[in-house]
């Protein structure tokens, strides 16, 4: 190789981009697709009181929250594979909810005013918990009447099962729903959260 | 069958970077950005009926090639032959690099794409090749005579890019 193209290719070569410059790009990109209507799923971070949830909404409500604990890429991926791969991290379509969310974890909020998008429930799943959505704050239930009002009254297990996979939980509050012996019963969030919630509804005492 | 695909934003992520580099070196820092949000809006209007997600960076650096194509063929639409050139302050970084990288957007659009992708995205030529839609051979043969076409330029401008 002459010394002319060693030049040529190394005056290529030198060219630089600033992470800035990539990161306005891509904001103008999420905020130009958003009003196109492109976006299925948008998704963003909240940080609460019992960690970091990943909040998504789709045009129809809110689909999914998350704190684990699957992993956070973990949960995106399956939402891109079960709702729609047109997903953008867009806080600003999250705002209501995360308000919403902060009010609750306050206190100065006791009932979430959002639309819910139930795509990722189906059959008994969903009815159960659609009528865990109706149990009240403050209230508790069990795995027993759940499975009743959803129209099997021995179907505490498998009311168990759904209120484990439940897409949308704390707006959801299958942290309300107990053992019928009194027992906590479980949570798919962990135990510590499921009493924190009931403690912060005064469901619990401390 | 559906294929496993990511969630978008992880395109924007991990590609924007290399998109935004391609683009520069295609169309130049003034219509790169308006190139680059073209590139990603015509992305996520197919994304959902692509097949192959294999390597979506090749896939998301095709469809800026095209995008560069449309840019080009617009600006000699719009141009208007004029007496005389205005001068103009030049954005880029250095005298020697835009001419270079002048002569660069002046080559045939598949050798500009190949050398772009060579030189200011590192691909491989693999990766080249499925880029630009052809094998790995003909990706090598495009920069090539790519480069074969600038070294023959750069004679004519010697005193200014080749110093």
């Amino acid at each position: 190789m002459t010394h002319e193209e060693m030049d040529i290719e190394s005056a290529l070569r030198s060219r630089a981009i600033s992470g800035d410059e990539v990161a306005a790009a891509a904001r103008r990109l999420a905020r130009r697709a958003e009003a196109e209507g492109l976006v299925d799923v948008a998704y963003s971070d909240v940080d609460t009181p019992v960690g970091n949830l990943v909040v998504a909404s789709t045009r129809r409500g809110l689909v999914r929250v998350s704190f684990g604990p699957e992993p956070r890429d973990r949960v995106l991926e399956e939402l891109a594979e079960d709702v729609s791969p047109r997903m953008i991290e867009s806080p600003g379509r999250l705002d209501d909810v995360r308000r919403q969310l902060d009010d609750y974890f306050e206190g100065r909020r006791n009932e979430f005013d959002l639309t819910l998008d139930w795509q990722l429930s189906r059959g008994f799943s969903r009815r159960v918990l659609e009528q865990t959505y109706r149990i009240p704050f403050g209230e508790v239930s069990t795995y027993r009447e759940m499975a009743a009002a959803a129209g099997s009254p021995r179907g505490a297990r498998a009311a168990g099962n759904a209120l484990g996979g439940n897409p949308i939980p704390i707006v959801v509050p299958c942290h309300r729903v107990l053992h019928s012996g009194g027992g906590i019963g479980g949570y798919g969030g962990g135990l510590d959260r499921k009493r924190f919630l009931l403690r912060l509804e005064g469901a619990m005492k401390s | 069958m559906s294929v496993h695909k990511p969630p978008f934003q992880a395109l924007i992520d991990d590609h924007s970077a290399d998109v935004l580099r391609f683009l520069r070196a295609s169309v130049g820092s003034n219509d790169a950005e308006d190139c680059y949000q073209e590139t990603f809006i015509s992305a996520l209007r197919a994304y959902p009926r692509l097949r192959d997600a294999s390597n979506l960076r090749a896939w998301l650096l095709t469809i800026a090639g095209r995008k560069a194509i449309d840019h080009h063929r617009g600006r000699a639409r719009r141009a208007v032959p004029v007496e005389h050139v205005p001068e103009q302050a030049v954005n880029d970084a250095g005298p020697r690099d835009d001419f270079l990288w002048e002569a660069v957007r002046a080559l045939p659009p598949k050798q500009r794409a190949a050398v772009v992708c060579r030189f200011a995205n590192d691909l491989a030529y693999a990766e080249i090749g499925t880029v630009l839609e052809c094998s790995e051979e003909a990706a090598r043969r495009n920069v090539f005579e790519g480069l074969r076409a600038l070294r023959a330029n750069s004679s004519t401008l010697d005193a200014e890019v080749i110093r």
